[in-house]
């Protein structure tokens, strides 16, 4: 798994590519917790690229939501392919998260 | 289809160290198992879900993080049904406890075991070894 930070209009785009499981969440989560301040509380994670993802994937996505919201700030995902997809409707958090089709989409609001 | 009907099943047996950086040959393998006897897609990715978060749950609750032990599987498939046996040799799981989490309490964590029971048609917890435990995940395949 590989992770980008690209940052764009004074907002981090989080780019995640490859599966996302129990042996590679761990650095996506330290990796969201260092992007999330004070000073910069809205976080784009751009899930194109990844091919799996597990509940341990899901779970530190989900850690990431509340952190932005206790920052008020947002957290977006957006490009999710079918898997992906499944999963988080598979948890119903697909009601819960902001989830856009596109980049473009995802800074709507931002 | 065999002579009397039914569809041949293959018996496939893998073993990795439960640690998480095996966990994608485990994946690999489901993957290509089920690609041969000609799953969807729906239903392979179903079962890789299951096996890979029941796996995880062996090296974080049985072997209580990552360890040389194995998870042994052994994997009966036809065209029409995957069944698989996941062996483990660490602490005993107490089956009454293993319970999916409310989806309505938004919260990391806990959802492994709410993936495996709505994509399996059958999960079956048997902790009667002396060292272990083994689970079994059933998938009936609907020939489309």
């Amino acid at each position: 798994m590989e992770l980008e930070v690209i940052k764009k209009n004074g907002t981090s785009i989080l780019k995640i590519t490859g599966d996302v499981d129990l042996y590679s969440s761990p650095q996506v989560r330290k990796q969201v917790v260092s992007l999330i301040s004070k000073t910069d509380k809205n976080l784009l994670v751009d899930l194109t690229e990844v091919t799996y993802m597990d509940s341990s994937g899901v779970a530190t996505l989900v850690e990431a939501l509340q952190l932005t919201k206790k920052l008020g700030g947002k957290l977006k995902l957006y490009s999710l392919g079918t898997t992906v997809k499944d999963v988080f409707e598979l948890s119903r958090l697909d009601k819960v998260f902001d989830i856009c089709d596109n980049e473009q989409q995802a800074f709507e609001g931002i | 289809m065999t002579e009397n009907g039914s569809s041949h099943v293959d018996t496939i047996a893998i073993s990795i160290p439960a640690k998480p950086e095996f966990l994608k040959i485990f994946r690999a393998a489901v993957s290509s198992i089920c690609e041969i006897k000609g799953f969807c897609k729906d239903d392979l990715n179903n079962v890789i879900l299951a096996v890979d978060e029941s796996c995880s749950n062996i090296i974080k609750h049985a072997y209580g993080g990552p360890t040389d032990r194995p998870i042994q599987a052994k994997i009966n498939i036809s065209a029409e049904k995957f069944e698989i046996y996941l062996r483990d040799f660490g602490k005993k799981a107490d089956p009454k406890k293993i319970k999916p989490r409310n989806l309505d309490d938004v919260r990391p964590g806990g959802l492994g075991v709410h993936f495996i029971n709505s994509v399996m048609d059958e999960v079956v917890y048997d902790n009667s070894f002396d060292l272990g435990n083994q689970l079994k995940l059933v998938k009936n395949i609907i020939q489309k």
